[in-house]
């Protein structure tokens, strides 16, 4: 029996589209995050729970808290991808830079940033990609930082490729960086995935298109800035986050 | 609340070599004498275990250094059996199975839940005082409120399974 094919999943696609949208015409409210149960994303089906969130509205919720990292968590070498092994990667050297903020858009300060990444070829350093790419002993992917007073993080590493998956027959991911990020606060935890501008493979990726929105799935696209390239050297990434959720409530601007 | 917040996005299942640290499940050294392990599966829908989940806790009161880094190497050098950090981050294993040794909550451990197929991660609580998971989530019925609430097995050993969806799905919070 013939598995889905894209065709299948663009219909699945386009069927959440037009429900989002309907509902967005009926005054529902914006969705910034993706639906759990999003089909056209295969692994969905028995990975999302149907009983509805229940919802915590308690001051001393110990959420309102979280986990601090500080100077014993990273060096200075975790940030550069490229310069972790003896020799240089392959690939386009780029440098991803920006802020991260809370809703209030305060800068989230001191807080851990964790990237994992593809190589250029679009194979992971991890046992379980069997894509047939070559792996780069010169590149594991994988970079750390903390954000400094002004909320900003960079990473100077290489452009990752994009690279087939099993959600249907000739699925492909967009090329993207997985990001980790701590706000404040437990409840602003966020995992996600920038992507490069103009990848002719954003109608086709399932997993970009779960953000329903137009709006919020742009907001996973960085922007190439040219001032931020450097001569001779490496193309220059923009992308700012910002955390959801109710952030610490003593947390005060300058402090 | 003013601008507009990222859209969340899947874990994928390749953050195997990029977010686990050695110790990531020793919240607490195992001579701490409040020290309790929570261990458990997580399962899907179908009742399958879920062999790529992340899960994270966190139990208040922490200091820097979950993952601690050799300065000069750069090498993860993970827990150094002292700082009590508050967090533990874990890996299912191929069975689906996790452990994790915290200092006994009051009342409660908070839970981050990540995975494959996971297109926003989940937050949850582990009580080990049924009484105290009563007390917060009293307009839930029973049984749904039963799934916050670990099972003691033997001498500061408790069972906390984590069900994505089904019969038993756990409780999952959201915050505002």
């Amino acid at each position: 029996m013939a598995g889905p094919d894209q065709t299948s999943v663009d219909a699945e696609i386009a069927e959440w589209r037009r429900r989002y949208e309907k509902h967005v015409a009926d005054g529902g409210a914006r969705a910034h995050h993706p639906d759990r149960a999003y089909a056209a994303y295969h692994s969905t089906a028995l990975r999302h729970p149907t009983q509805p969130l229940v919802a915590v509205s308690d001051p001393e919720a110990l959420e309102l808290s979280g986990p601090v990292f500080g100077v014993t968590d990273v060096t200075d070498l975790d940030r550069d991808l490229t310069r972790q092994h003896a020799g240089e990667p392959l690939g386009e050297r780029i440098t991803v830079s920006g802020r991260v903020l809370d809703r209030d858009g305060r800068p989230v300060r001191g807080q851990l940033v964790e990237i994992w990444q593809a190589n250029a070829s679009g194979r992971y350093a991890h046992q379980r990609d069997q894509h047939p790419a070559p792996l780069d002993p010169n590149f594991s992917g994988v970079g750390r930082c903390l954000t400094d007073d002004q909320g900003a993080y960079s990473f100077t590493t290489v452009k990752p490729g994009a690279y087939p998956w099993r959600n249907h027959e000739n699925a492909w991911r967009p090329a993207h960086i997985h990001f980790s990020l701590f706000g404040e606060a437990f409840t602003q935890r966020l995992v996600t995935q920038m992507y490069f501008p103009g990848d002719p493979l954003f109608p086709f990726d399932p997993i970009l298109q779960s953000v329903t929105d137009d709006a919020a799935r742009a907001r996973l696209v960085a922007a190439y800035v040219h001032e931020l390239s450097q001569p001779e050297f490496s193309l220059g990434y923009r992308w700012d986050i910002v955390l959801d959720g109710p952030g610490a409530t003593w947390m005060e601007e300058g402090r | 609340m003013s601008v507009f917040p990222t859209p969340s996005q899947t874990v994928g299942p390749f953050y195997g070599y990029a977010l686990p640290f050695p110790g990531g499940g020793e919240v607490v050294p195992v001579d701490h004498p409040d020290a309790v392990t929570l261990h458990g599966v997580v399962h899907d829908g179908a009742g399958a275990p879920v062999p790529d989940a992340l899960l994270e806790f966190w139990t208040g009161g922490g200091a820097p250094g979950s993952l601690r880094r050799d300065p000069t190497s750069g090498r993860v050098l993970g827990r150094d059996g002292v700082t009590l950090t508050g967090f533990g981050r874990v890996p299912t294993d191929a069975d689906g199975s996790y452990a994790v040794r915290v200092a006994r909550p009051e009342p409660y451990v908070s839970v981050c839940v990540f995975a494959r197929g996971l297109l926003h991660h989940l937050h949850t609580r582990v009580y080990l005082d049924p009484d105290a998971a009563d007390a917060a989530f009293g307009s839930l019925p029973a049984a749904r409120r039963a799934t916050l609430v670990a099972i003691p097995e033997r001498e500061r050993v408790w069972r906390f399974d984590v069900h994505l969806q089904g019969p038993e799905e756990t409780v999952f919070l959201e915050f505002r």
